[in-house]
């Protein structure tokens, strides 16, 4: 039985409702941006699953500092990159509590290599997510490490000569080989049933955490309309034409699997 | 009188640490300060406290912080160069409010220096040492008795004020052995509503975080912080005097330089020369009162440091030109000799 | 009553645990006390060494330029401490590797064959066991039965059995040196 709701007069049903566990409090994410609507997916699961008492969640320096400001649980801002260590240090106070963290591909995957292969490697009981969108967004559009070969970027104005500024890193691959972590999955927001998939990808990155099977971590291949100077349907089209290409989609590493 | 042991500064601190109620510890080996990590690395896991060895002190003060934002006693420990690592997350940490307690066994600088004892960490301890504007509580042991009685100094400090505390220590006070008495500390006692533990229901979401982008929220976050340290600079003080009341010349020093004063005045009052010490015992805030007490009955003042003279600085701008004063000091590891402090209080004459 | 030592030696010597024992000895006593290794990036072989400060009142300074007397277990710690002991000081020194004993004419020299004392006593590790006893009976700062119950509140129970081969290495030593 589906909920109605009347507005001026006219019946609505209800098909999809802004999670609970959202504040009230309007995003800053620009239009077409896949950050809202992975942080949308994971207080949806929060919710479903009844966790906002037993979670705390750390934000980056990058995009989504600001997710504090939109999931309505206890969270830490984290400095730049080192999200994986703050997440351990709650982690290990509060072994029974869900800790994830949420970073951009700047923030894990340059200033905080260290800090997020090392939480792999320890297999943190931590769940991290990491946006993938091949660009600085916050700082205006430079080059990051998973930038993509030949791509312009405010700091790449003439493409990303890979002889100059290195190849696009493969996090997942990479944090993949190391045994703490137990699953390791890349997911992509730009159709409903990626939207779907990535949802599932949260839900068992979360159970993994609770039953304290190591560390978990989601990429999700993004896309950054404003960071490469395209309209919201122009980012989409790229996004599917060169970025899910480059960083294939689907699981990587499942230890229930093996 | 609890019973007596013969422990290390290292050693003495980490088992006062966890007596003190201590929750986590993260570190990074360091000469000369690995003794703690190793200390805590065989007593915590057996006592079921958080125990972690980082990847570098970057990872490690971003632990504190995580663990601190828990509302938990959180410590780490660190030498001089590590301690330079750590800044940024001190600077978060400050920002954040969140109460921990840190140490800096202090080597020679700058750069990797020598891995002997030397006290030029002090401005980067009582200046803020990261970026913007901030504070920590710098507190000076000067012996193995007191490596094992500051953690819960730092602890209920750190609690009280919100605010993370240093124990500014060296590489003698770590590696030497003294008698060491273990006292009843007491434990934790306050509130701490603010912590990251899970959103209950009925409260709203608890947030660290140390990000204000609208100025004149920043700029009230700043006021209040001023604020805050206004008060601990009114309520917060501790200095040991030594030959004080009839003293002529005075030096002042923290650590393990002010056991050496201690030598010096003794030599000196031998001679006849009255010397005293001054031994700021907390750093930050400095006691500017109790320098500006004896400056009246005072022909100079010393500050005894082994460094190029940094907290001769706030001597002088204690005294603000009443007396004269001078920095007396080695540096990149050595250690002044009480007879040429001798030299050095008579010529203040 | 001060009496400040350097004990040196090679890494490996025992040299930090003879120290060690005089501290942990003077602690037993209700004296105060300050164990102060000289600790640097070397680990077996190197050179090491270590102070320590037994008086009946607090010890003002841990760190010392000049001391009292030296236990010397190596050649390089002779050439290094033989000029900070003070005029009327007193040098202990293993005289079966050493083979050039102090210069100074200021310093009392006490040579202490304690490598063919231990090896006679079937194991080189007393050896410094053996120059303790000998340091014991000059200086009389602390007594060999507080060694003897500092060895029984430090050792694990499992090397309890050792502690019988340590006394006679201590009173060997301090018989050899009444003698001199």
């Amino acid at each position: 039985m589906s909920k109605v709701i009347e507005r001026d007069g006219v019946q609505y049903e209800v098909i999809w409702e802004k999670p609970k566990g959202l504040k009230e409090k309007q995003m800053h994410y620009c239009p077409g941006c896949a950050h809202s609507t992975l942080e949308k997916l994971i207080m949806e699961v929060i919710g479903e699953k009844g966790l906002t008492e037993n979670t705390i969640g750390v934000s980056p320096v990058g995009c989504s500092v600001f997710a504090y400001d939109y999931m309505d649980i206890d969270m830490q801002q984290a400095a730049h990159g080192r999200a994986a260590a703050v997440a351990t240090g709650i982690s290990r106070v509060f072994p029974d509590k869900l800790v994830f963290t949420i970073q951009g591909d700047g923030d894990l995957a340059a200033i905080g290599t260290a800090e997020t292969i090392h939480a792999c490697n320890r297999g943190e009981n931590i769940v991290i997510f990491f946006v993938n969108n091949a660009i600085y967004g916050m700082t205006g559009g430079q080059m990051a490490p998973t930038t993509l070969e030949g791509q312009i970027t405010s700091s790449s104005p003439h493409g990303r000569d890979v002889k100059l500024a290195g190849h696009p890193i493969k996090i997942s691959e990479l944090v993949a080989q190391l045994p703490g972590t137990c699953f390791v999955t890349r997911v992509a927001v730009n159709t409903p049933q990626n939207v779907k998939k990535t949802k599932a990808a949260i839900e068992k990155a979360f159970n993994n955490a609770l039953d304290k099977k190591g560390t978990s971590l989601v990429e999700l291949v993004g896309n950054c309309p404003s960071g490469w100077k395209m309209t919201p349907v122009n980012s989409y089209i790229w996004w599917e034409k060169n970025m899910i290409p480059m960083y294939p989609l689907g699981v990587i590493k499942d230890v229930d699997n093996n | 009188m609890g019973e007596i042991h013969l422990m290390k500064g290292n050693e003495a601190l980490a088992e006062a640490s966890i007596r003190a109620g201590l929750d986590a510890y993260f570190g990074y080996p360091i000469t000369p300060q690995s003794e703690i990590l190793e200390y805590f690395s065989r007593e915590l896991p057996k006592k079921g406290i958080a125990f972690v060895q980082a990847e570098s002190e970057v990872a490690s003060i971003n632990m504190v912080y995580g663990a601190a934002g828990c509302g938990k006693r959180v410590m780490t420990s660190t030498s001089s160069p590590g301690f330079s690592l750590m800044m940024e997350g001190v600077s978060y940490i400050a920002c954040a409010e969140l109460p921990c307690v840190l140490v800096n066994v202090q080597r020679g600088g700058p750069g990797l220096g020598t891995i002997q004892p030397s006290q030029g960490d002090y401005f980067q301890a009582v200046k803020g040492g990261g970026h913007g504007d901030y504070h920590m509580i710098v507190l000076a042991p000067n012996s193995v008795q007191e490596m094992a009685d500051m953690p819960s100094i730092g602890f209920e400090l750190a609690e009280k004020y919100r605010i993370p505390v240093l124990i500014l220590a060296d590489g003698a006070l770590g590696q030497m052995m003294e008698k060491v008495e273990f006292k009843e500390y007491p434990k934790k006692n306050i509130e701490q509503n603010w912590a990251t533990v899970g959103k209950p229901e009925k409260r709203d979401a608890n947030v660290i975080t140390s990000l204000f982008i609208e100025s004149e929220v920043m700029e009230q976050v700043n006021i209040k912080l001023q604020k805050k340290y206004e008060q601990i600079t009114e309520e917060v003080e501790d200095c040991e005097l030594y030959h004080a009341d009839d003293a002529e010349v005075f030096i002042v020093a923290y650590g393990i330089s002010s056991r050496l004063a201690k030598k010096a005045v003794d030599l000196s009052r031998e001679k006849g020369v009255r010397a005293g010490l001054i031994r700021p015992k907390i750093l930050w805030p400095f006691p500017t009162k109790v320098i500006q007490k004896y400056a009246t009955q005072a022909k100079g003042f010393i500050s005894l440091e082994m460094s190029a003279g940094q907290m001769i600085e706030d001597v002088k701008l204690s005294l603000d030109g009443s007396v004269k004063s001078k920095h007396y000091g080695r540096m990149g590891g050595m250690i002044p000799a009480p007879e040429d402090i001798l030299k050095e209080i008579e010529s203040m004459l | 009553m001060l009496q400040e030592v350097i004990f040196a030696g090679f890494g490996g010597q025992g040299v930090l645990t003879i120290a060690k024992n005089v501290a942990y000895s003077a602690m037993l006593e209700g004296k105060e006390t300050c164990w102060m290794p000289t600790y640097g990036p070397e680990m077996r072989g190197g050179t090491c060494g270590c102070t320590v400060s037994v008086s009946d009142k607090m010890i003002s300074s841990p760190i010392l330029a000049k001391y009292d007397v030296g236990v010397i277990l190596n050649l390089p710690s002779m050439d290094k401490y033989e000029p900070k002991i003070k005029s009327g000081g007193l040098i202990i020194w293993e005289s079966t590797t050493i083979t050039d004993g102090p210069k100074r004419g200021d310093v009392k020299s006490i040579p202490i064959p304690a490598y063919d004392i231990a090896v006679e006593l079937g194991s080189t590790l007393v050896m410094g066991m053996v120059l303790l006893g000998a340091f014991i009976q000059k200086t009389e700062s602390i007594t060999i039965d507080s060694v003897l119950e500092a060895l029984r509140k430090t050792l694990p129970a499992r090397r309890h059995n050792l502690i019988p081969l340590n006394e006679t290495a201590l009173r060997k030593g301090y018989e050899y040196a009444s003698k001199i």
